[in-house]
């Protein structure tokens, strides 16, 4: 049900049942280590080249996902999966032999929100009882991707971010599989936001007025306040557009900074790991919730959070064309047990 | 002595260019190419040629040192074969480093693997 402007409330109460993540070895050295369920040591996974090496960790993860929940593929009636390269193959070829009806998507770094997004319509319309909903990305293919291959030894700028070598894999259910009651209450698709900004390599500065106009939204729609919320969890900001997001708020004299978390400051040290301003990708905001906020969430640590997933909606091409960068942010509400 | 001042050259050469990725929003392609074009300029104007004297390759081996063959190269070819060599000199006088990166590079390639840093 439409409820405001551009929030859906889902009144079937989607479950997110189970997670599954997995990540290459940058990442295993960083703070978030011991909440992912698999890794791998070998950034090319056992495969010949970065793309391969992206598509079996995202291959891997959903297998386990289905098998370690006592499924078969066969139980999976839609996988919704994304990635950053060209034509979405990562996720094409990691699904390629499941067998498992499959619909890409595209929507950068905030492809996870937006396939969790859409589990949740597909479960409210009864048109599906098991769906997943995942997304990947891999430092080194989306580094040929978007900037230079690495043979090419480029420098990085200062306020640039790492792509999260990982993957993460969401099973969305109905709510008659009430094991653990974590469910998808409110879901608020985002508005493309486009201020001008044309640097690529900053891109948590492109995408802080799309997260900023996502949440006021969804507030806005939900008759909510930022209180309401144990945690605000962001995408991949980075600590530079995370510092952009306070100062937006504070204009409004709301003070976000102790309900703000960013899943790109999160899943590396900074301080040590030699991220500049932290993780970005479609795989740091999958992998970082289905390990460690899935994990929070399950233990009741964390109950209410609005977990928005941001993309800066750019190509190589039209930022050589001189354009500037559309950003988006999605966000979805995910309560513990809503009775 | 030669090798202090082939250093100091390369490295302030070097150092512009860091300076150019950490201050500006300039992409290293593009500082690449700058520093090409700025070599040809610099060489026509008659001032990389001194730099060229003082710091031998230190001011050569640098991107700006293809510039400064590509002029200097072109020059030679418009003497020796007149309007044709506009269109021949520079590439002349360069392929060497061209050749010479293109096989390097295949070799490179037969035993390297990209990894992360």
């Amino acid at each position: 049900m439409k409820v405001g402007k551009q929030t859906i409330k889902f009144e079937t109460l989607p479950c997110i049942f189970s997670t599954s993540s997995m990540v290459g070895p940058k990442e295993m050295q960083g703070p978030l280590a011991s909440y992912f369920e698999q890794s791998s040591n070998d950034i090319y996974f056992g495969e010949k080249t970065f793309e391969k090496a992206e598509s079996k960790m995202l291959n891997t993860c959903i297998n386990h996902l289905i098998s370690k929940n006592g499924l078969a593929n066969n139980d999976i009636d839609l996988i919704f999966s994304g990635d950053l390269l060209n034509q979405c193959i990562s996720s094409s070829f990691a699904i390629r032999d499941l067998e498992i009806p499959f619909l890409g998507l595209y929507g950068a770094c905030s492809t996870f929100c937006e396939g969790l997004l859409l589990s949740s319509i597909c479960i409210e319309a009864n048109v599906a009882q098991q769906i997943i909903a995942s997304a990947s990305s891999h430092f080194c293919s989306a580094e040929r991707q978007y900037r230079m291959p690495l043979e090419h030894g480029n420098q990085k700028s200062t306020t640039s971010q790492a792509t999260v070598t990982g993957c993460g894999a969401a099973l969305v259910t109905n709510s008659k599989k009430l094991d653990n009651g974590i469910h998808i209450t409110y879901a608020t698709p985002g508005k493309i936001v486009d201020l001008g900004v044309k640097d690529m390599s900053n891109m948590g500065a492109a995408m802080a007025p799309a997260v900023y106009s996502t949440i006021a939204n969804h507030l806005n729609d939900t008759d909510r306040t930022l209180d309401y919320y144990d945690l605000v969890i962001t995408g991949d900001l980075g600590v530079h557009g995370s510092d952009m997001l306070v100062e937006l708020f504070k204009r409004e004299n709301i003070d976000i900074s102790s309900k703000h978390k960013d899943c790109g400051a999160l899943i590396y040290d900074t301080t040590v790991q030699d991220v500049i301003c932290g993780g970005s990708g479609c795989g740091c905001v999958a992998s970082v919730f289905s390990s460690y906020i899935f994990n929070e969430l399950k233990n009741k640590n964390l109950n209410k959070i609005l977990l928005i997933a941001t993309g800066a909606l750019m190509s190589p091409l039209s930022s050589y064309q001189g354009e500037t960068i559309p950003s988006i942010a999605h966000a979805i509400s995910i309560e513990n047990e809503v009775k | 002595m030669t090798y202090l001042f082939v250093f100091i050259t390369g490295g302030i050469i070097c150092a512009i260019g860091q300076v150019l990725i950490d201050k500006t929003k300039i992409t290293p392609a593009r500082i690449l190419s700058l520093f090409v074009t700025l070599g040809v300029i610099l060489t026509f104007l008659g001032i990389y040629e001194p730099i060229v004297n003082f710091g031998k390759s230190g001011a050569t081996v640098p991107i700006s040192g293809f510039g400064y063959s590509l002029f200097k190269g072109t020059v030679k070819a418009i003497e020796e074969k007149g309007f044709i060599g506009i269109f021949t000199g520079g590439i002349t006088a360069t392929s060497g480093g061209i050749a010479a990166a293109i096989v390097f590079g295949f070799l490179a390639s037969l035993f390297a693997k990209p990894s992360l840093k």
